[in-house]
């Protein structure tokens, strides 16, 4: 009898395999209970300013220091949370919604409706999405709603190309055809067959995406766009702290923040894509 | 060929128009007043200077007449003019563009020089821990914010290290080398001024890194997902039952193979790093399309906007098509 | 090199397994054997016995999680196990080469034909490049690819499969290896292709030597090319003897139900094939005894508990069974009653009837002012099924036979001609009008795993069509009903409650049949139902299919590009290429004296032994362009100069039989 060879330990290929999806839940938890308890964690008041303690290095008053103003960069990066959270949610999930809308009726009735909604979509596909939104955004005015429709304005497409596509799949699987030669109508096929199977790769492109939109939104908030100034947000945190080279706490805390969110999310999509992938599934 | 590449440009030219047309009727239906942006709420509250203001500017004419006014400047190559900087646009924009033309390209070649490698590197030896650095620079790549990077690492190697310049694209006291392109290496080779060279190039080192951070990591994300997928080909195990060497099999069969998605993003990146440089250009006060964009945003500059948007949605639209010819040269199943 | 005397090949105790989660998986367990120079060896079995991983294991082509964990590969005398990866890589696609099953995907698509059949012979340094190319365009000619120059400068893309896989044999046999491995190498093709291919590699054998390993699931193919065979099961060989032996008279239990699950194109008609119930043992924990006890019909007491090994049970032959060691034959199959065919009654107002059907699929423009190329699938088809009548449709791929089906079950719309259901004319109904009719006729599709809701557990799937028709007015009033359908179609009622991936590929056919019977239908479309299932499943899945047919009365109109498998299942059958049927008959009439010199020329080449071959060149014209005249003229042995100018009309040559055809029966074997 030959000796049969150990298989690599099993809790290390495990380890590879879901590791990274379970850190990815557990930042993404962690930062949305930060948000959802950020009155009861934070130390102090995000917009409470202490002038004579200004721009102080991080100490045990102060864990990530204080500001220009005299804030506590903890409060207000945990206070930060909310809105880029609330920020990235919205933007993709109501993008998401429009856009699948949109490919799923472009799929289902082809010809004339189809060409021209993706026309339309290949449309604000052809602009730079962050010059359109920039652009949008200054139009509309400085404010967290305002920066949120902007975006929304140029997210929309990328699902609907994904849906239509996914969609398209889907029609000519055999079982598509099978429930059609079982005469169900068109409404129960499109519900109980092909959106249930379009909605794994949807899943995971929301996922990956919510890191994308929160950083899309820091961004616009860099640019001074996102917020009106005293709300705490972390990409105007950043915009604060940017020549503070000597005061490096001030910007670097709030960028790492939205470092971690956004690994979170992609660590998250990963996972969720392997998990759902049957090639992966099995091994 | 040439019939399909001539319908491809006008449906390209249609594409653009139409996006600017967007972009107009953004301006002429948001609320946000441009009067108030340029004129500041002392002189807004005289009605009279309004007035006069709007009459110049051509703001008191019905839509589709400013549209119609666009239109035939455009005919002749006139953007309009800006209200911010009262300058022709177009001639700000060809002032701008190299600047942003020059730190995109580098960031581009950065990008496909380091994620390229990377990406076959990290699919052939895959979960080892080659693959594992590859995940860790793709993943800190796109996830970390460009304008925190650009902080970052000004504050690390100019601010603390002292081993990079600052801000700008030359030495503040240095005279920017003259040229024709506005390019300033080639600028500065042309006219054999190697100091200057140095200055530039240095100059341009971190933007390029900042810029080019996110593209890494996309591209070898994309490679090592179609290295994946091509080395798992049935091609590729009779090129090992054929008794060929690894690196042949790696480079000659799968590579090829692995090119399309890879060109496909290459394509759309350096399209984005165009546009990405706004955050990048904003720290590193980069005098190119990208601060000028913000700054005509933030003033509300409608002209400016309009200007941009329809030469990147150009630019776009172009790298698009070749992109799609590129193609054929990869693939000869599209060739037909 | 020629090592004169010394085994090609020495396999001694070879074992592989993959390294799962759950543990090694034994997928070779034990295997040896030895070729000769010039030696043929076939190795057959069902998916998963192991055949294709001893294959990869021969090359040490495996990859993680698979390792060979034990025994030795000897090549001329060199183990192959223990050379180094430089060694290893000189002596592949040198000394042994290796041929795989899909050629669709084994030539790299970007690389011109060229460099793929000379690289090797460059890189082991057999040629200079110069002269590897005139061998490489000599090579595909002696291959039998048309015009080799301008294939040479071609791309994969240019080629049908037939032609792939002649330039892979062509890249098999580039540097004169001593071995060819092929894999599977005809399963993808056509029948009149696949004769064509097996030609080709019994002449590699006889001019060049080369000895051969075959596998394939069918050993009707390699008894064509092979002289011994290996019968493989759970990983072990278990009879190994001259392939005419084990066809005739099999001595493992396994081989014996291997050889009569097939349908033969010369067995009585009616019968029905020998099944045996459930699958292979677990490959992680293999049962103490013999692997094949549980599913033996002859089993011994001993056979649970002692493993036998492969022992000697006649010269020359050696079978791993206790119930033959000692030279007894195992007994022949049952002979089954006649299945009792209902003759309808011909004056009946038949079910469905199709007239002058043509189906044709525009494709995108070619280029913005560019013609729109045209699909010719289905180019006027007459039809006519009575009640209760089993029509089979046989065609190779691309003959429009899928589309046919397509068709009468109006999934797609015909371009023109007439189509009735019961007297109805359904042509033109659309969507809405169809969905009444469609409890009457159901439809099995050919993919298991493609044809049902991964979503779905197989009793929601089974309850959907009652529900949505109103045969049930809830869940639990269709639940019973959903238990019947189990029941009828043999599978367990406790596994309603399973998702599609967890059965097996048979197992799903026959859960697809019984959503097909869940509306009671008067008329089955069944699309390709068993060509993705091993031939045991097959056959339990025909018996299946006729064991309903009787009981419920059933009409069928069954599609397949088996010859044997139509056979065997309809009363009548039509032979349709390039979208028309050339001939029409009475089943067992139709196959013992074909009319139509392409139902000669298909039924010859069903790999069986003992029959007269002939082996039909070129390949079947494209549909993107219908040729004038009669569509078989260019590969037609017997054309004449008017089968050129005028297309034969479907007419009947003898009473109940049609043929397409200016000579019919003027070509036989």
């Amino acid at each position: 009898m030959v000796a049969m060879p150990a298989t690599r330990p099993r809790w290390r290929r495990r380890l590879r395999r879901y590791g990274p999806a379970w850190v990815g839940s557990a930042i993404v938890l962690a930062w949305i209970l930060v948000a959802l308890f950020a009155p009861l964690i934070a130390p102090y008041p995000p917009q409470a300013q202490d002038i004579v303690n200004r721009l102080t290095p991080p100490s045990a008053d102060h864990w990530l220091g204080t500001d220009v103003l005299g804030r506590d960069v903890l409060s207000r990066l945990i206070f930060g949370a909310r809105l880029s959270l609330l920020a990235g949610f919205s933007v993709v999930l109501l993008g998401a919604a429009i856009g699948v809308t949109v490919g799923i009726i472009a799929a289902w009735a082809r010809g004339f409706v189809d060409e021209a909604l993706m026309r339309f979509t290949d449309l604000v596909l052809c602009f730079p999405p962050i010059i359109l939104a920039l652009a949008i955004a200054a139009a509309l005015g400085i404010g967290s709603t305002n920066t949120i429709l902007a975006m929304l304005v140029v997210w929309w497409p990328k699902f609907a190309r994904l849906a239509r596509a996914l969609a398209l799949v889907q029609r000519s699987q055999e079982y598509v055809e099978a429930a059609t030669v079982l005469g169900l109508k068109p409404v129960r096929i499109l519900g109980r067959h092909i959106l249930p199977n379009t909605l794994g790769p949807l899943a995971v492109l929301i996922t990956l995406d919510l890191g994308n939109a929160i950083l899309t939104f820091a961004g616009l908030s860099f640019l001074g766009l996102g917020v009106v100034p005293p709300t705490a947000e972390w990409g105007s945190m950043v915009a604060e702290g940017r020549e503070l080279v000597e005061q490096w706490w001030v910007a670097t805390f709030p960028g790492l923040a939205i470092l971690t969110v956004v690994v979170g999310f992609n660590f998250l999509g990963d996972g969720l894509r392997d998990w759902l992938d049957p090639r992966t599934r099995g091994r | 060929m040439p019939r399909y590449i001539a319908t491809r440009l006008l449906s390209a030219v249609a594409m653009a128009l139409l996006a600017s047309l967007v972009v107009f009727l953004i301006s002429a239906l948001v609320p946000g007043d441009p009067v108030l942006a340029q004129l500041g709420d002392i002189q807004a509250s005289n009605p009279q200077t309004v007035l006069e203001w709007r009459a110049k500017w051509g703001l008191d004419l019905p839509l589709w007449e400013r549209y119609g006014i666009f239109l035939k400047g455009l005919a002749h190559g006139d953007l309009g003019i800006s209200i911010a900087t009262r300058r022709p646009v177009l001639d700000d924009i060809v002032q701008y563009a190299p600047a942003t033309v020059e730190l995109a390209t580098i960031a581009f070649l950065l990008a496909i020089g380091v994620g390229i490698p990377l990406g076959i590197a990290a699919a052939v030896w895959r979960d080892s821990w080659v693959d594992s650095l590859a995940r860790a620079i793709s993943l800190l790549g796109v996830s970390a914010p460009t304008f925190w990077l650009a902080f970052i690492m000004l504050a690390i190697f100019y601010g603390w290290l002292g081993w990079a310049p600052g801000p700008g694209r030359m030495d503040p006291i240095a005279f920017p080398p003259e040229g024709p392109t506005g390019l300033f290496l080639i600028d500065a080779a042309l006219a054999g001024d190697w100091e200057a060279w140095w200055d530039a190039a240095a100059h341009l080192i971190l933007p390029a890194v900042v810029l080019a951070a996110a593209t890494i990591g996309l591209i070898t994300r994309t490679t090592r997902a179609a290295m994946l997928d091509a080395l798992g080909q049935d091609f590729v195990r009779v090129a090992r039952a054929k008794g060929l060497r690894a690196r042949v099999i790696v480079l000659r069969h799968a590579l090829p193979n692995a090119l399309v998605p890879v060109v496909t993003l290459g394509g759309l990146a350096y399209a984005n790093l165009l546009a990405g440089a706004v955050m990048t250009e904003t720290v590193f006060s980069w005098p190119g399309l990208g601060r000028y964009t913000f700054r005509s945003a933030a003033a509300l500059d409608f002209p400016a906007i309009m200007g941009i948007t329809l030469v990147v949605s150009a630019t776009y639209l172009l790298v698009n098509l070749l992109v799609d010819l590129s193609y054929g040269l990869l693939d000869p199943r599209v060739r037909r | 090199m020629t090592g004169s005397g010394l085994p090609v090949l020495e396999v001694e105790n070879l074992q592989t397994v993959f390294l799962t989660d759950a543990g090694a998986v034994r997928a070779v367990d034990g295997v040896s054997f030895t070729i000769g120079p010039g030696e043929t060896l076939g190795l057959v079995g069902e998916s998963g016995s192991g055949k294709s991983v001893t294959a990869l294991s021969l090359m040490r082509l495996l990859e993680e999680p698979a390792r060979i964990i034990g025994g030795s590969v000897r090549f001329q005398g060199c183990d192959v196990l223990e050379m180094s990866g430089e060694e290893l890589r000189d002596w592949r696609g040198d000394r042994a080469a290796m041929v795989f099953q899909d050629p669709m995907t084994g030539l790299n698509p970007v690389i011109r034909i060229l460099r793929q059949v000379t690289e090797h012979m460059v890189s082991h340094g057999r040629q200079t490049p110069a002269k590897a190319k005139l061998r490489a365009v000599d090579l595909l000619r002696r291959m039998g690819v048309a015009a080799p120059e301008r294939a040479a400068a071609s791309f994969p893309y240019q080629f049908s499969g037939g032609m792939r896989q002649r330039v892979m044999l062509a890249i098999g046999v580039a540097n004169d290896p001593a071995l060819l491995i092929a894999d599977e190498p005809t399963t993808a093709l056509d029948v009149t292709i696949q004769a064509q291919i097996l030609d080709l590699m019994r002449g590699l054998n006889q001019e060049f030597g080369t000895a051969i390993v075959l596998i394939s699931h069918d050993l009707g193919v390699i008894g064509t090319v092979c002289r011994r065979v290996a019968v493989m099961y759970a990983g072990e060989i278990v009879e190994e003897a001259e392939t005419a032996a084990v066809l005739t008279d099999p001595r493992h239990p396994y081989a014996w139900a291997l050889v009569n699950a097939v349908p033969r194109l010369d067995s009585p008609a009616g019968t029905r094939l020998v099944s045996i119930e459930g699958g292979p043992p677990s490959a992680l924990d293999p049962p103490p005894g013999c692997r094949f006890a549980a599913r033996c019909p002859f089993k011994l007491a001993r056979c649970e508990t002692d493993h036998p090994p492969l022992m000697e049970v006649a010269p020359g032959r050696r079978a791993r069974c206790w119930v033959t060691m000692d030279g007894t034959p195992l007994p022949p199959p049952p002979v089954a009653a006649e299945a009792a065919f209902r003759t309808p009654a011909p004056e009946e107002r038949p079910l469905l009837e199709g007239h002058d059907l043509v189906k044709h699929f525009p494709l995108s423009r070619l280029g913005f002012f560019g013609k729109r190329p045209v699909v010719h699938a289905v180019n006027g088809v007459d039809l006519r099924l009575r009640r209760g009548e089993a029509l089979g449709i046989v065609g190779e791929s691309g003959c429009g036979k899928s589309t046919l089906a397509r068709l009468v079950t109006r999934l797609h719309a015909p371009t023109s001609g007439t189509l009735r259901f019961d007297g109805q004319d359904i042509t033109h109904f659309t969507a809405a009008e169809m969905r009444p009719l469609r409890p009457r006729m159901g439809m099995v599709f050919q993919d298991p795993y493609a044809s049902l809701n991964p979503r779905m557990t197989v009793g929601d799937a089974l309850a959907e069509p009652l529900l949505a028709h109103g045969r049930a007015a809830t869940r639990a009033e269709a639940r019973g009903r959903v238990l019947e359908l189990m029941a009828t179609v043999g599978l367990k009622p406790e596994w309603a409650q399973r998702f599609p991936h967890e059965f097996s590929g048979g197992q799903r056919q026959r859960v697809s049949i019984a959503r097909s019977l869940a509306l009671e239908p008067d008329l089955v479309v069944a699309d390709e139902p068993v060509s993705a299932l091993d031939v045991n499943v097959q056959a339990q899945v025909l018996n299946l299919m006729l064991d309903l047919r009787e009981r419920l009365g059933l009409s069928y109109l069954f599609i397949a590009h088996d010859l044997a498998v139509v056979r065997a299942f309809c009363d009548r059958v039509a032979v349709m290429y390039l979208g028309r049927i050339v001939e029409e008959g009475p089943a067992q009439e139709l196959f013992a004296r074909p009319l139509h010199p392409y139902t000669v020329a298909l039924t010859s080449a069903v790999p069986e032994p003992g029959r007269e071959r002939v082996v039909l060149a070129g390949e079947p014209p494209s549909t993107l362009s219908l040729p004038e005249g009669c569509a078989f003229r260019a590969r037609c042995p017997v054309a004449q100069p008017v089968c050129a100018e005028v297309r034969p009309p479907l007419a009947e040559v003898a009473p109940g039989r049609l043929a397409a055809c200016h000579f019919p029966g003027a070509f036989s074997v």
